[in-house]
């Protein structure tokens, strides 16, 4: 196997969980990273070294942000029971940051999930979505925020039904 | 070194968490957190979410990698797949035109295709049962029924001749698709097994076919030249594989005039 391929295949339980926390449900997730497996084999010989694993979660994010786009013209559907609960930490809390996590806007989400789920730099999720790094930091602090106040919500609420 | 006088900003908070900011900085932000209970209890919580986004999904690096992500399975071009003698035995279909046969054993349904299969199989699930009503336009009518789909749903609709495969037109309906109006054909067997080919304008020129199936009904997709077809039936693969090549191979026949606009 190539060294190229070795990189990739590396990267395929990484972009799983990336695929996993964007779209929630996990078959669409597996079909993220099935495309951009695709896409990535199909431009082996385009690729002209650099990062690997940058570039794999750029195609992975774009793929998402098409698929968002598509499905904007229909009804959004939930998965009613989350069946992929998280092995550890409780399932509710589980489910409770899953839920937050799709309340946020697309890019936002795209930007936590990088930042904090796969420790990627502010430098490296500007080239990812194109846009500077202050962009990247806005959308974090927003989304930061954002999740928070859900977390709190639900918890406040959860609280005041007992 | 930094002056400490100089207030911490939020992004600076931000890049704290995050291992972004410059390392003389650090001792400035911790001293400025000590002081500062709120800014710190936000911090606190940024760390928390952290971990609860690992503890939810951190799981998924344990799991076994499906094996359609299998990096010899995608890297294989379907088209040379066909050409091998082995899967020539397997599935003795050969389509030209750049379209090519998925592996065999992938059940994939690729997020584009998605939408896609499942109004078809929904509308299939829905029809197929119907005895009175199953279509709209009979298909002892199937000039009319060509013509008016063709009209409405702006590209070539042609109701295949599934003869050879003991299937007879039923007719057909027009119904709403994901993305502008779709054609939805049925056909009867003998036996009174009915299969339906549903098409409607995709966002992809042309695919692969691809392979789902749902409880007891299965589907094949492909996409040509911006047209989406669904061709749905039994789980019997190797026959809905027999009717959907038919499928293809009477659209093919119209060659590059499949749409009209």
């Amino acid at each position: 196997m190539s060294p190229f391929r070795q990189s990739v295949e590396a990267m395929i339980p990484a972009l799983r969980r990336y695929a996993r926390a964007l779209a929630r449900d996990a078959d669409i997730a597996d079909d993220l990273v099935q495309d951009t497996l695709v896409r990535a084999l199909r431009s082996e010989k385009l690729f002209l070294g650099g990062d690997v694993r940058s570039w794999l979660y750029t195609i992975l994010t774009n793929l998402n942000k098409n698929r968002r786009r598509s499905l904007a013209r229909r009804p959004q559907f939930m998965p009613l029971l989350d069946n992929n609960p998280d092995a550890s930490g409780t399932e509710a809390e589980g489910r409770d940051i899953a839920r937050a996590l799709a309340t946020l806007v697309e890019e936002q989400r795209a930007v936590l999930l990088l930042v904090m789920l796969e420790g990627l730099s502010y430098r490296e999720v500007a080239d990812i979505q194109g846009v500077p790094i202050g962009t990247v930091m806005s959308r974090l602090a927003r989304a930061r925020a954002h999740v928070k106040a859900v977390l709190e919500g639900e918890r406040t609420a959860l609280r005041r039904v007992k | 070194m930094t002056d400490p006088r100089i207030p911490v900003t939020e992004d600076e908070l931000h890049a704290y968490v995050d291992n972004e900011l410059p390392a003389e900085r650090r001792s400035d932000v911790e001293a400025w957190l000590a002081a500062r209970p709120e800014d710190a209890a936000r911090v606190q919580s940024w760390r928390a979410m952290a971990e609860l986004l690992h503890a939810r999904y951190d799981s998924v690096l344990d799991e076994p990698v499906p094996k359609r992500l299998e990096l010899e399975r995608l890297a294989s071009p379907p088209r040379r797949w066909i050409y091998g003698a082995a899967a020539a035995a397997l599935i003795a279909f050969v389509a030209g035109g750049g379209v090519g046969w998925i592996a065999h054993g992938a059940a994939a349904t690729p997020s584009v295709f998605q939408n896609f299969t499942v109004e078809a199989l929904d509308a299939h699930r829905l029809y197929v049962v119907e005895v009175r009503h199953p279509v709209e336009v009979a298909g002892s009518d199937r000039a009319h029924l060509t013509q008016w789909l063709t009209r409405r749903c702006g590209w070539k609709v042609h109701a295949p001749e599934l003869d050879s495969a003991g299937l007879k037109l039923v007719g057909g309906r027009l119904l709403p698709g994901p993305a502008g109006p779709a054609s939805f054909l049925m056909y009867e067997g003998p036996s009174g097994e009915r299969y339906t080919v549903y098409a409607a304008k995709a966002t992809v020129e042309t695919t692969q076919m691809r392979y789902a199936s749902h409880g007891r009904d299965s589907a094949l997709f492909w996409a040509e030249r911006g047209v989406g077809f669904v061709v749905a039936g039994s789980s019997d693969r190797d026959r809905l594989t027999q009717i959907a090549k038919l499928v293809y191979d009477e659209s093919e026949k119209l060659g590059g005039d499949v749409r009209t606009r």
